[in-house]
C-alpha cells in the first residue's frame, strides 16, 4: 500500500479503472461513439508509449513512427484481402513482421544520431508511404476496406466493447512490460545511454545492439497498435503513415510527458479529446471558426513546448524513481 | 528519340534541383550556424508563393511582383525569428521540431483562412511562355530554363557572399565557434535573424517560381521540406556547398527515375510487372539513396564539422 501514497502511480490506477470503467457507462448513458472514440484514444496511447520507450527512455526521436503503425495494419489489411481474417494468424505475423522492419530500418538508423536519426526516419516512413501508395492492387491512394479479425469465436471485435477490452488489454500489457522493460537492467543500459553514450561505451557495452534492441522492440509495438488500428477503422489507406502521423505521435509523447510511460497515454487522450473537441468550441465562439482549429491548435503546441516541460503527467507532482 | 528525352529529363531535373537548393540553402544555413531544426521553412516557400502571386495580381508585372514579394518573405521569416524560434535556439532539437511543427499547422491555417482553400493559380509571364532551343531542334520551355538561371545565379551570389562579404565571414565565424565570436564583439542575435531573413528570402523564391507550373495551395511547402530535408541531410547539415550538390543529385535522380525507371525495369521483368513496380521504386528513390549515403557516411557527403 505504499505504492498509493505516490501521487503518479495513484493516478494511473485510478486513470486505468476509469478506462476499464468507460463501455459499461456509456452503454448505461446511451452513448456508444464514446466507446470507439476511447478505442481510438488507447490505439494511439500504445503507439505514443511504444515511440516514448525509445524517445524518452533512449534519446532517440524517431520522426517516423508512424511507419510501423502502417507495417501492422497493413498486415492486417493484406491477409484480410486474400480471406485470411484469423486474428490468431493476424497478429502474431504483423508484430513479426514490424519487428523485420524495425530491425533492417532501425540497423541503418541507429548508425546516426542526433537530427540525422531524425531525418533518417522520416525519410524510412515517407519510403513506406510511397510504397504504400503505389501498392494499387491494395487501393493504393485509396486505401482499402479491411474486415474485423476472428478470434476462433472467443472474442467477436464487431461488439464495440469485445474490441475496446481488447485494445485496453493489449494497452495495460504494454505498460506493464515498459515498466518491466525500463527497470530492468536492459532499460537502465538504454537509459545510460542517453545521458551519455560514450561513458557506457567506454564501461563496455555495446552502444548500437543495445539501441537497435530497443528500437525493434518499440517499433514492435507500434505494429501491435496498428494492426488494432486496422481492426477499428476496417479500413488501411497509406495516410496513417503520413509524416504528420509521425509528428502527432510525438506530440503525444510531449505533451503527456516525456520519459514516463503513462504520460503517451495522457498525451494521446488530451491530443485526440482536442483534435475532436476544439473545431466544436471554436465553432461555438465563433460561425466558421471550427475548420481552422489549426490556427489555435498550433500556437498551443508551441506554448507547451516553451513553457509546460514535464507534460501532463508533470503536473501530478514526484519524480518516477530514476529519472535523470 | 530516347536521347532527347533524356536530355530534357536532365534539365527538368536540374530545374528541380536548382529549387530545391533554393530551399535546402536557408535550411542549411540555420541549422549549421544556429544548430537549429527549422520545419516552417516549407511554410515560407508557400508563405512566398502566396505573396508574390497577390503581388502580381496588384502589380500587373510578375518581375515586379516577386522583386516585391522577396523582401516580404524575408520580413515574415524575420518575423518568426523574433517572435518564436529565438526562444528555441538553447533547447535541444526536440522542443524544435515541435514548435516548428506547431508553426507549420498554423501557417497552413493562416494561408487557407487569408487566401481560401481554394489553389490559386498564376500564369507564367509573357515573355517567359514560350520555348528555346537548347540544342538545335531541341525545344525547351523558356520558363523551365529561366528558374534554372536564377538558380545558380543566387547560389553564386550566396556563395560569393559566404566566402568574400564581411557577413560572409561572420556567417563562417557563428557557423565554427558561436561563443567565440559572440565574445568578440560580433551581434550574433542580429546575425542570426539576417541569415534567417535570407533563407527565408531564398525559400520564399523558390516558392514564387514555383508558383505558375504548379499550383499555389496551403501545405505546398511540406512535401518540398521533406525533400530538402533529405538534401541536407546526404549533403552534411551546415555545409552550403553539399546543399548544392545534393540537390542537383536529388533534382536529377528523381526526376530521371521517374521518367526511366519503368522502361528499365521491363528489360528484366514482365511489362505488366514493371509497370508497377516502376513507379514505386521510382518514388521511393531519393529515399534509398539518403539511406544508401548515410550508411556509407553517417555525416553526410561534406560534414561541415566533425562531431
Amino acid at each position: 500500500m505504499q505504492a498509493l501514497r505516490q501521487p503518479r502511480l495513484l493516478a494511473q490506477l485510478i486513470l486505468l479503472l476509469l478506462l476499464a470503467a468507460v463501455p459499461p457507462v456509456m452503454t448505461a448513458i446511451d452513448e456508444p461513439f464514446y466507446t470507439s472514440l476511447f478505442t481510438r484514444i488507447m490505439i494511439f496511447a500504445i503507439a505514443a508509449a511504444s515511440l516514448d520507450l525509445i524517445l524518452g527512455y533512449g534519446g532517440m526521436v524517431s520522426f517516423g513512427h508512424a511507419a510501423y503503425i502502417g507495417v501492422g495494419a497493413y498486415t492486417v489489411g493484406i491477409l484480410s484481402f486474400y480471406g485470411v481474417d484469423n486474428g490468431f494468424i493476424q497478429f502474431p505475423l504483423a508484430v513479426l513482421l514490424s519487428a523485420v522492419f524495425a530491425a533492417v530500418i532501425g540497423a541503418i538508423c541507429i548508425r546516426t544520431s542526433g537530427v540525422y536519426f531524425i531525418m533518417i526516419t522520416l525519410a524510412f516512413a515517407q519510403m513506406l508511404y510511397f510504397l504504400g501508395i503505389s501498392l494499387e492492387e491494395y487501393g493504393g491512394d485509396d486505401g482499402m476496406p479491411v474486415y474485423r479479425s476472428e478470434f476462433g469465436g472467443l472474442l467477436d471485435l464487431y461488439d464495440a466493447n469485445h474490441l475496446y477490452y481488447l485494445v485496453f488489454a493489449v494497452l495495460a500489457a504494454t505498460l506493464y512490460f515498459g515498466h518491466r522493460l525500463v527497470n530492468s537492467r536492459f532499460g537502465m543500459v538504454v537509459r545510460g545511454m542517453k545521458s551519455n553514450s560514450l561513458r557506457m561505451r567506454a564501461v563496455g557495452y555495446p552502444v548500437y545492439w543495445y539501441r537497435l534492441t530497443a528500437y525493434v522492440i518499440s517499433g514492435t509495438m507500434c505494429g501491435v497498435a496498428g494492426a488494432l488500428f486496422a481492426n477499428w477503422s476496417e479500413f488501411v489507406s497509406p495516410d496513417i503513415m503520413h509524416w504528420v502521423r509521425s509528428g502527432d505521435l510525438i506530440i503525444m509523447v510531449i505533451v503527456g510527458g516525456m520519459g514516463t510511460l503513462f504520460g503517451p497515454v495522457l498525451g494521446a487522450t488530451a491530443f485526440l479529446l482536442m483534435e475532436e473537441y476544439l473545431p466544436e468550441i471554436l465553432e461555438g465562439t465563433a460561425p466558421g471558426a471550427g475548420e481552422h482549429w489549426h490556427f489555435v491548435f498550433g500556437p498551443i503546441l508551441i506554448l507547451i513546448v516553451l513553457f509546460a516541460k514535464g507534460g501532463i503527467f508533470g503536473l501530478f507532482g514526484g519524480r518516477e524513481r530514476g529519472d535523470d | 528519340m530516347d536521347g532527347l528525352l533524356l536530355l530534357e529529363q536532365t534539365f527538368n531535373g536540374l530545374q528541380f534541383g536548382v529549387m530545391l537548393f533554393l530551399m535546402a540553402a536557408g535550411l542549411t544555413l540555420v541549422f549549421g550556424i544556429m544548430d537549429m531544426v527549422n520545419l516552417a521553412h516549407g511554410s515560407l516557400y508557400m508563405v512566398g508563393a502566396y505573396i508574390a502571386t497577390t503581388f502580381t495580381q496588384w502589380t500587373g508585372s510578375f518581375v515586379l511582383g516577386i522583386l516585391l514579394a522577396v523582401p516580404a518573405t524575408a520580413l515574415v521569416g524575420i518575423a518568426v525569428e523574433v517572435v518564436v524560434l529565438r526562444t528555441l535556439y538553447d533547447r535541444d532539437h526536440l522542443d524544435q521540431v515541435l514548435a516548428t511543427f506547431g508553426l507549420i499547422l498554423f501557417f497552413n491555417e493562416l494561408v487557407r483562412t487569408v487566401w481560401g482553400p481554394a489553389a490559386l493559380f498564376s500564369d507564367i509571364p509573357a515573355f517567359l511562355q514560350g520555348q528555346v532551343e537548347i540544342i538545335p531542334g531541341v525545344p525547351y520551355p523558356a520558363y523551365r530554363l529561366a528558374i534554372i538561371g536564377v538558380g545558380l545565379a543566387v547560389a553564386l551570389a550566396l556563395y560569393l557572399i559566404v566566402s568574400r562579404t564581411r557577413m560572409g565571414m561572420l556567417i563562417r565565424a557563428g557557423a565554427s565557434n558561436r561563443e567565440m565570436a559572440g565574445a568578440l564583439g560580433v551581434n550574433i542575435k542580429l546575425l542570426f535573424t539576417l541569415v534567417f531573413g535570407l533563407g527565408a528570402a531564398f525559400a520564399g523564391l523558390a516558392g514564387m517560381m514555383t508558383g505558375p507550373i504548379t499550383t499555389v495551395e496551403p501545405g505546398m511547402g511540406d512535401p518540398i521540406l521533406i525533400l530538402a530535408f533529405v538534401v541536407i541531410i546526404i549533403g552534411g547539415i551546415g555545409s552550403v556547398r553539399g546543399a548544392f550538390v545534393a540537390a542537383i543529385l536529388v533534382g536529377l535522380v528523381d526526376t530521371i527515375g521517374r521518367a526511366f525507371l519503368p522502361q528499365f525495369f521491363r528489360l528484366f521483368v514482365a511489362d505488366s510487372t514493371a509497370d508497377a513496380v516502376g513507379p514505386a521504386v521510382a518514388s521511393m528513390l531519393i529515399y534509398i539513396l539518403m539511406a544508401a549515403v548515410l550508411f556509407f557516411r553517417p555525416q553526410g557527403l561534406f560534414p561541415a564539422r566533425t562531431g
